[in-house]
Parts: structure tokens; C-alpha cells; sequence
């Protein structure tokens, strides 16, 4: 009955690849026991303080924390929010390296993880410029040069204020969260990558 | 060793975990962390500067940016794209994306920042100025313009000048309205309404601020937001900025790129490279092998493979 339909084919597609017990388990292999580990939880749980004191930055409109003590408490939540979520992403970024955390047909999850980290930085770099103080002004006047003489500073015009608010508000944040979303749900998928000394398809793994 | 093929389900031994609790646990952690540290160091908020403060804090580097404008002798006025022609841009060999790309925002900076807002002003000296300026071909506005910035940078600081020889033309009354005109905002907002009745576009004032070495940038330089001073990565203060474009920011401290004109498009193009090779490196021959030579991972997993499990 569901054979051809789309939405048919949209299920198993989507729903019917994940057992629920894949996406919440109660139980890991014995070896997801390192420290290492806690970094990819940890850029997460810094991101979900980023987007709540985010939101109410945005709420306010980009000059409130100018005038406003509370405001400008949220504004500090929200840059040292994004110090910590960079600091959490290199260092999970490193680990992942080190585990070699691509074998085993992960190359998706390594690349949706590439691509996050990308797309945080041009979040990042849009929140520098929609400050609207001294230091948003000069990152615009020198990133200009940049965009320009890649050709594209007439499409994403660092100096247009208006333009990089509705980036750093709105495309980027929710490019951001998909992009995430779809790395999660590849780890879930595929489960963690096994340690190198057990992986049967490297040479002289084991001593 | 246990030896296992990484792409199939994992059949050894299981270990109980807690996703759900970990999660809100980091949460709550990192939660209080950020705020902790939010309320030890606060952030920075430097005032934003405008072309009201600019002349009023360096009225003759004001005059001399100005007259430049006219004399065609600035950074926006020699640009090229997108603003205009004057430059062919920056390059890479044959690749010249910045002068591929076209004028897409039209700014002819001596009309755009000066003469423009001139006609729109109460200033009938200044009008009739522009006037003459406006009547006078495009070899004889030249001359006067570069006679006066030449005049007014080797007077140093003074914001307007006498022309005893009359070489100066109508450009002494331009940059006296001009200037005045900036000292009550009013320049400000005309620069920022050419375009739009509601602006949230500062493309032509800041083009003209950034002019300034004297006033803008002398007060990055101070802050230490040079590009030669790690500027890209930096923040006003002592606060940390956006330290993940360190290797962004590292080339322009070195030569060949420090004194390159195309220091941009080499740099964007080697991080567009960087990048992509970051992308497909687990590709990459050599690279990819390093973390099975260099055994960090007995380090990450050594319980593991301390325990009798992982050796079944
Ligand atoms: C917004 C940024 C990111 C978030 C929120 C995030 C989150 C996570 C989480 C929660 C996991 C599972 C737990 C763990 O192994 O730590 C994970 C796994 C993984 N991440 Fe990320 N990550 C991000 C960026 C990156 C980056 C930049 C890379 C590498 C270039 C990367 C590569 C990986 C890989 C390969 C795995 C699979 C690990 C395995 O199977 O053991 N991630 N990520």
C-alpha cells in the first residue's frame, strides 16, 4: 500500500531508519568512557546558552545593551557563551582528530562537523559586526577589503549593518541548528566509532 | 586485541549511559559558567565614532580626508570594485574576482561625500561653491583639489587655508561647509538617508571614516586592532576576540603577504583551500594516518584498553 507514495518513501527515508532506542539509548559500548567524549555534549549545552541569551538580546533590538545594565550583563552571557562554544568545538575537533573518529563510513558526520564549525564562525563573525559600537565599525571596515577582493562584497556588504542583523538573527542561527541537528543525528545513526587498537581494517593496530 | 570492523553495529560489551541527564547536566554547568564569567569580566563596549566626531576630534585630518576626496587621492576614491573604476582591484595571477565582479555599489566618493551633501545643506557660500566646481572641467577641479590637500598637509594642522595665489578655486568653501556641516551631524545623516528615508545601510559614511588613518585608524591602532597587530582576531580592550581566526590572521603578519596589494585574495584563497582541506581530511593521504602513528588514542581510551574486555 505505502509502496510508491511519497510521503511513503518520505517515512522509511526518514522515521523507519532510526530504531527509537537508537536515538535515546540507555546503553553505550564500554569504551565511550574519556573525558573526550563530554566536549561535542559540552559545544552543545554553550550553544543553548548562546541561542537563550541571544534571544533576548534580539528581542531588545541591537542597541539596547548600549543603555541598558541588564543589557549589557546579557550581552557579556553572550560573549563569553561564544568563547566557551568555540573553546568546546576546537577541542572536541581535536579529539575527534586524534580518535581518527571518521572511519567506519563516518566521513558524512566529520564533514557535517566541518561545516558547523564554518557556519559558527560566520555567525560569530556577523555578531562582531551587528555590535553597533567601535569595534563592529572597524571589523567592517577591515573585512570589506576582504569580501571584495573575492568579489562577493557587494552580496554580503560588511558595512550594510541591517544586512549582517538579519544574518546573525536569522539565516545563519537556523543553518547553524540544521547543520548540528544532522550531526547528532549521523553520531546516533552510526553509533561511536570503535578505538583504533580494535579497528580490523588498520594494519598493526595492536601490538 | 578484539578486533571489530568500525562500520557495523558494535556487538562487545555495553556500558550504561545516560544521554538525557548528561545533557542537562552540561547545560546547567555550563549554564553557571557563562554567567560566572559574564559577571567576573563583563564585555567591551566602545562608543562607535561618527563624521560629527571625527571633525570634531581632528578637525584638520577631517579637512584633508575631504579635500582628498575631491582630489581623488583616497582609499575609497582609488578603489575600484564595487564601489567604481578607479582601481583594477585586487588579483591572484589571472584570477581577478574583485574586478570580475563589477561596480555593484556605485559610490564616486568626491559627488557622493562631498558635493552631494553640499546641494542639500542652508549653506549658500558652500552652494555656490559647488557651483563653480560644477562649471569647471574635470582637469581644472583636480587642480585646485590636489593645490589645497598639498597646501593643508604641509600646514599640519589646520583645518582651512587662505589662497593668496588663488589656486585653491571653490574648494576652500567646500570643505569649510563640509566641515561644518559634519560638527551638527548633519552630514551624518545626509550621507546615511542618500539611499534610503530609513537606513540600516552605513556603506557611504563609513567608506568616508575609513578614509581617515588619522582619526579611525590611529584609534584601531590604539586598540591594538591593526591588521599588522593581529587586528582581525582582536578586541578593544584587553578582551579575547574572535581567537578561532588566528591562522586567518597569521598571514598577514608574514611576508610575502604582509606587503602584497593582493594580501586579501591570496589569503582568502589559501583559507578557502585550508578549509576544504579540513573537510576531506580523512582523504588525505599521510595526514589521515597521523593519528594511528601518533597514539594520542592510547591516551584517550586508555581505560579501555587497560581493560580485560577490550583484549576478548
Ligand atoms: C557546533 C559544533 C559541533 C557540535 C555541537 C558537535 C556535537 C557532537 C556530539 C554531541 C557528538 C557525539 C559525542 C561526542 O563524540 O563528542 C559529536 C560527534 C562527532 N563530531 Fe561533532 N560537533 C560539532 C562540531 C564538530 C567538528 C568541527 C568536527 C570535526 C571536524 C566534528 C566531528 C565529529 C565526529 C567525527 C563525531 C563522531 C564521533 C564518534 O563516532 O565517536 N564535530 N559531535
Amino acid at each position: 500500500m505505502s509502496s510508491q507514495s511519497w510521503t511513503g518513501r518520505a517515512r522509511r527515508a526518514t522515521l523507519e531508519k532510526f530504531k527509537p532506542e537508537d536515538l535515546l539509548p540507555e546503553e553505550q559500548p564500554a569504551y565511550v568512557a574519556s573525558w573526550v567524549y563530554v566536549f561535542g555534549v559540552a559545544t552543545i549545552a554553550a550553544l543553548v546558552m548562546l541561542i537563550a541569551s541571544g534571544l533576548v538580546l534580539t528581542l531588545n533590538g541591537p542597541a539596547w545593551w548600549h543603555t541598558s545594565s541588564v543589557g549589557h550583563y546579557v550581552n557579556s552571557v553572550h560573549l563569553w557563551s561564544v568563547e566557551l562554544f568555540f573553546v568546546f568545538m576546537v577541542v572536541h575537533l581535536w579529539g575527534k582528530f586524534w580518535m581518527a573518529a571518521w572511519r567506519g563510513r563516518r566521513l558524512a558526520t566529520w564533514i557535517t562537523g566541518v561545516v558547523a564549525f564554518m557556519a559558527s564562525i560566520m555567525t560569530a563573525f556577523t555578531g562582531y559586526l551587528i555590535q553597533t559600537n567601535f569595534d563592529s565599525q572597524w571589523i567592517a571596515s577591515e573585512a570589506k577589503d576582504g569580501f571584495n577582493s573575492m568579489g562577493i562584497g557587494a552580496y554580503f556588504n560588511a558595512l550594510n549593518t541591517g544586512q549582517a542583523i538579519l544574518l546573525h538573527v536569522s539565516l545563519l542561527p537556523l543553518a547553524l541548528g540544521g547543520i548540528v541537528a544532522w550531526h547528532i543525528i549521523l553520531v546516533r545513526r552510526k553509533g561511536v566509532v570503535p578505538p583504533i587498537d580494535n579497528d580490523v581494517t588498520i594494519e598493526g593496530s595492536s601490538k | 586485541m578484539m578486533k571489530v570492523d568500525p562500520a557495523k553495529k558494535w556487538s562487545g560489551p555495553m556500558r550504561p549511559y545516560d544521554l538525557v541527564k548528561e545533557i542537562v547536566v552540561a547545560i546547567v554547568v555550563i549554564g553557571l559558567l557563562a554567567c560566572g564569567l559574564a559577571a567576573l569580566f563583563s564585555s567591551p563596549d566602545e562608543k562607535a565614532v561618527t563624521l560629527k566626531s571625527w571633525v570634531t576630534a581632528a578637525p584638520a585630518d577631517f579637512a584633508q580626508v575631504a579635500t582628498g576626496e575631491l582630489a581623488g587621492t583616497t582609499g575609497s576614491a582609488g578603489y575600484g570594485a564595487p564601489y567604481n573604476t578607479a582601481a583594477k582591484g585586487q588579483h591572484f595571477g589571472f584570477i581577478k574576482l574583485q574586478d570580475w565582479a563589477g561596480v555593484r555599489i556605485p559610490i564616486n566618493p568626491a559627488n557622493s561625500f562631498v558635493v552631494e551633501p553640499l546641494l542639500i545643506s542652508n549653506d549658500a557660500t558652500a552652494i555656490a561653491a559647488v557651483n563653480t566646481w560644477k562649471a569647471a572641467t574635470a582637469d581644472q577641479r583636480g587642480k585646485w583639489a590636489n593645490a589645497y590637500e598639498g597646501a593643508l598637509t604641509k600646514a599640519g594642522d589646520k583645518t582651512t587655508l587662505p589662497d593668496p595665489n588663488n589656486s585653491f578655486g571653490p574648494v576652500p568653501a567646500m570643505i569649510d561647509g563640509l566641515s561644518m556641516m559634519a560638527a551638527s551631524g548633519a552630514l551624518d545623516g545626509a550621507l546615511l538617508t542618500s539611499d534610503s528615508t530609513l537606513p540600516t545601510n552605513f556603506t557611504k559614511p563609513m567608506l568616508f571614516l575609513a578614509d581617515s588613518d588619522g582619526y579611525f585608524g590611529a584609534l584601531a591602532t590604539k586598540q591594538h586592532l591593526g591588521g599588522d597587530q593581529w587586528g582581525v582576531m582582536n578586541e578593544t580592550g584587553s578582551w579575547p576576540g574572535q581567537s578561532w581566526l588566528w591562522l586567518f590572521s597569521f598571514w598577514y603578519q608574514i611576508d610575502p603577504f604582509k606587503s602584497s596589494d593582493n594580501a586579501d585574495t591570496i589569503i582568502m584563497l589559501i583559507m578557502a583551500l585550508l578549509t576544504l582541506a579540513l573537510m576531506f581530511l580523512p582523504l588525505l593521504p599521510i595526514i589521515r594516518r597521523i593519528p594511528y602513528k601518533i597514539p594520542v588514542h592510547r591516551l584517550i581510551w586508555r581505560n579501555w584498553y587497560r581493560s580485560p574486555a577490550s583484549k576478548q
